[in-house]
């Protein structure tokens, strides 16, 4: 029976590690072939924000499938790491020389803003259930970014000056900046005049930083515990889990993780506007999510990064591809979770399997 | 071997297997005026009962009598509306369903709940999860408290599922296992949080009579091996009558008997109220 | 003055959103779906009309018949080809596909009607004043199309064979098979019910903020959502009342803190969800154990 369970481990540990060299060869063929040129201007454009939606993906998996709790706002932690992000940069760019520090210390910067956003959400939020959840994430998603909206930021050698544009008559000379100072976040006009500091390598680091996380998470006491509040709460509750400590620990983990991702982000455009990070950006990452697979990281990564580079590679259709996108996912969710279409494709694919598929959907349809 | 045979033997003389057991220490539980209205209907009212330390007692009563409901109120998924609850002596007001659990009540279900997606082995160390104590960042860093506590973890768990003959079954998903494995991995995982008082809902339903048979072993072993009071509703007459030591009977929220087996069983209230129904049946 | 004018349009706009939410809420009762697809029905509605009215020449009374039936067929035919086939499936499989159809209905309007901005006029010429007041014929109209549909729908699901049917559906659809109710019947009804009066609010929708384009439909999808979750999901009562008081919030936040009356009208909704969980009218439903 030892055996039995150094199987299952291993099994664990080895599916991990698939991921994790998959990811490294990736990354490292496509160094590659951007060192010698190889790659289309478009792709290599396409490689760091690739990065941040995989770790958006994973990140929003642990909330979604590990927790299972449904986040329709997580593009609004994106949106906090990546302005707190860019603030850092900005301000620290004059004491810090190395650009790679300087990321760091916004990404650090972006995921620890995001993960106090994520807590004073989470607090409340979390009380909720199911649907009434997602309605509230989506509220809070569209209350950050609406609050991002008419942020105004500068800074001199006085420090840092904050405005808020609520009224629309604020702009950036209610500041009061010095005249060495700059403006940072200009309220709608978002944060313009940011240095690219964002990197592939960096990229890489964080989804590979992202995934530890999450998956050491999943194979330890406390990701249990999540996972278990996910399949029976009330079960969970009556081998003594603690329900509001372990669902805040994966929300606010899954925050910090997209604020560390938003950062990155942020300093990959010279500029960026919060309505960047709206309704639509919070269904796209859930969207990865649910076709690579609830609480399965390695669909995530996979997911994020072909439907990252689809649009892209359907230009030539233009008009049509988004057309074709919503049209491929509605029959991907059919395929998928339909027993009538399984049994037909089941049916098409294997001869043998059409008996069984076949009474399957029969009792299903008479259920 | 002689211990499944002298289990078998109903009723135990209590008293001659567990020395231990002595109503006059302090019991593992203690319900004093248990209440609870719904809407103004008293699902359980005035409901005192004691419980040894090693005791095994049954809780019987008609459907709807408000048994489930008395052990929702036990394990605080219900408030009370009135009285109080003493573990070990102390009480359980305002204690979460979690905390209690910590101070010794552990439960199974009436339908099984389970952590379906989760293998049998990790179900069984979700249970143990208050015996580990290293904390999240050692979890993500994998931190030598990880490594550690995780090979007893795995450790434990083996051994518990092997006392119930499921080791093998250790990697399987919890979801896809046969229904009477479910209902043995529901009590494991109870067992894992090291409680002081299982409390077990309809152990037997949907069993045939050798497994009911093979569940009733199981209970004494439990109370053998963990030294542990046990209480259970079931309304297999075999199964109370052979291993309960006390037995209490609701009907309409309220106590309407107590006593051993066969007080219980030549009770005219309980008759009325639950014998005589059930022959109709 | 200026108060009670910012008062009456809340009240207009309130009603829109009460005439969505009562469909959304309907749709939701009995399917338990988030249908994000609701709020493009609309801009269909919104569209269609337009078309009936500018290219076909037909009186506006046509025109909303017109953009009524075709927005029924719409819905029947969506919940029939993508939400039929995973009745059974994960509710967030459900949520996906209706993402998807709400892309599709978004990108075939990019494809037919062109991205700009169409000028829609207002159905209803004309304004009264009372005083220094001024209140359009429309903004009156939406409000007595509200309270009609809502009075309407409430004998509806109270009185007839069909209502009934749908109450029972959105209680337990097993049990209401077995009591002889077609299910798929009724939850196509549901659907081809608020569809109708999507097509309804599209036009009142349209008239009120006199622009149409193809993401019309989204932002009030959503808020009328909130405001069905608001008053209660599935009581048409609650999707009135949590229609109306979203409407006149967002007014009124609107007129203090422009670049803000969304956020304060989701704060709003948070508050009220933390406070009473249900929604303002809804029932409070105990988990069993």
């Amino acid at each position: 029976m030892a055996i039995e369970k150094k199987k299952g481990l291993k099994k664990a540990a080895l599916s991990d590690l698939i991921t994790y060299l998959g990811v490294t060869a990736v990354f490292v063929i496509m160094s590659l072939l951007q060192s010698r040129g190889m790659l289309s201007r478009s792709l290599s454009g396409q490689l760091v924000p690739i990065c941040c939606y995989v770790v958006m993906a994973v990140s929003l998996n642990l909330t979604v499938g590990v927790l299972g709790e449904l986040s329709l706002g997580h593009a609004g932690f994106m949106s906090v790491g990546a302005f707190s992000g860019i603030i850092a940069a900005m301000c620290l760019q004059g004491h810090i020389a190395s650009n790679p520090v300087l990321l760091l210390v916004a990404m650090v910067v972006g995921a620890f803003f995001a993960a106090i956003v994520g807590l004073l959400v989470g607090l409340p939020v979390l009380r909720l259930r199911g649907d009434y959840l997602a309605i509230v994430t989506l509220a809070f998603g569209e209350i950050i970014k609406d609050l991002i909206n008419c942020l105004l930021v500068g800074y001199d050698s006085r420090g840092l000056h904050f405005a808020f544009n609520f009224n629309g008559k604020q702009n950036v000379d209610s500041l009061n900046l010095a005249e060495d100072g700059i403006a940072i976040i200009k309220g709608a006009q978002g944060a313009a005049g940011t240095t690219k500091l964002a990197t592939f390598t960096a990229g890489f680091i964080l989804v590979i930083l992202a995934l530890v996380v999450v998956l050491n998470l999943m194979r330890s006491r406390s990701g249990r515990a999540i996972m278990a509040l996910r399949d029976n709460r009330i079960a969970a509750e009556s081998v003594g889990i603690n329900v509001t400590k372990y669902k805040l620990m994966a929300f606010v983990t899954s925050a910090a993780l997209a604020g560390a991702a938003g950062a990155l982000f942020g300093l990959n455009y010279s500029s960026l506007q919060a309505t960047k990070f709206n309704f639509d950006t919070s269904i796209l990452v859930l969207v990865f999510v649910v076709l690579g697979g609830l609480g399965n990281m390695r669909g995530s990564i996979i997911a994020a990064t072909v439907l990252t580079i689809l649009p892209e590679a359907l230009r030539e259709f233009a008009d049509y591809r988004m057309l074709v996108y919503a049209i491929v996912l509605i029959l991907v969710m059919l395929a998928t979770n339909s027993p009538r279409l399984k049994a037909m494709l089941n049916r098409a694919f294997s001869p043998i399997k059409r008996l069984f598929a076949g009474k399957g959907a029969e009792k299903e349809a008479a259920q | 071997m002689s211990e499944r045979t002298r289990t078998k033997m109903v009723p135990v003389p209590s008293r001659a297997i567990i020395p231990e057991r002595d109503i006059n220490k302090q019991p593992v539980l203690e319900t004093v005026h248990l209440g609870i209205e719904f809407g103004g209907l008293h699902a359980v009212d005035d409901f005192n009962m004691v419980i040894g330390k090693t005791e095994i007692a049954g809780l019987i009563g008609p459907n709807g009598a408000g048994k489930t409901t008395i052990f929702n109120l036990l394990t605080n998924v219900y408030q009370p509306t009135c009285g109080s609850i003493l573990v070990d002596g102390r009480p359980t007001a305002g204690k979460s369903t979690a905390q209690v659990n910590r101070m010794g009540i552990a439960r199974t279900f009436q339908n099984i709940r389970l952590f379906n997606d989760l293998t049998v082995e990790d179900n069984v160390k979700v249970g143990l999860h208050n015996q580990t104590n290293y904390g999240y960042l050692s979890g993500i860093l994998r931190l030598p408290s990880y490594w550690k506590q995780e090979k007893q973890a795995h450790q434990r768990a083996l051994e518990l599922l092997d006392l119930f003959d499921m080791a093998d079954m250790a990697s399987a998903r919890a979801g896809s296992l046969p229904y009477g494995a479910q209902r043995r991995l529901e009590i494991v995982r109870a067992l894992a949080t090291s409680p002081k008082l299982l409390l077990l809902d309809e152990p037997a339903a949907g069993m045939n009579p050798s497994e009911t048979a093979e569940l009733m072993d199981n209970i004494i072993k439990i109370r053998d091996t963990f030294q542990i009071a046990v209480m259970l509703i079931e309304h297999d007459m075999n199964l109370v009558m052979g291993i309960c030591e006390g037995i209490v009977v609701v009907n309409y929220g309220r106590i309407i008997a107590k006593g051993n087996p066969d007080e219980i069983r030549s009770n005219p209230a309980v008759i009325e109220a639950y014998l005589g129904q059930q022959e109709e049946e | 003055m200026k108060f009670l004018s910012d008062l009456i349009s809340g009240i207009s706009l309130g009603s829109v959103y009460a005439i969505i939410a009562l469909g959304y809420t309907m749709v939701y009762g009995i399917a338990k779906m988030l249908n994000f697809a609701h709020g493009d029905v609309i801009m269909i509605g919104g569209y269609v009309s337009y078309c009936a009215m500018f290219y076909l020449g037909f009186p506006v009374w046509a025109a909303v018949l017109l953009a009524m039936l075709v927005c029924t067929v719409l819905g029947i035919v969506i919940e029939g080809l993508a939400y039929k086939p995973l009745r059974s499936a994960p509710s967030l499989a459900v949520l996906i596909t209706a993402i998807g159809v709400s892309y599709f209905l978004q990108n075939s309007a990019l494809l037919i009607w062109k991205a700009d901005t169409k000028v829609y006029p207002s159905i209803v010429d004309g304004s009264l004043k009372l005083g220094q007041l001024t209140i359009p014929y429309v903004t009156l109209l939406t409000v007595a199309a509200c309270v009609v549909i809502m009075i309407g729908l409430s004998i509806f699901t109270s009185k007839s064979k069909m209502g009934k049917a749908m109450r029972a559906c959105s209680e337990d659809k097993g049990a209401a098979q077995l009591m002889g109710i077609n299910v798929n019947r009724t939850i196509s009804a549901t659907f081809a019910i608020g569809s109708a009066l999507a097509a309804i609010a599209g036009v009142l929708l349209c008239s009120s903020y006199y622009t149409l384009n193809p993401t019309t439909g989204s932002m009030p999808g959503i808020k009328a959502f909130t405001a069905a979750v608001f008053g209660g999901i599935g009581s048409i009562p609650g999707a009135f009342l949590g229609g109306i008081l979203l409407g006149v919030i967002e007014s009124i936040a609107k007129a203090y803190v422009p670049n803000l009356a969304n956020a304060v009208v989701f704060a709003v909704l948070i508050v009220v969800l933390l406070v009473k969980p249900s929604g303002l009218l809804g029932k409070v439903v105990r988990e069993k154990v």
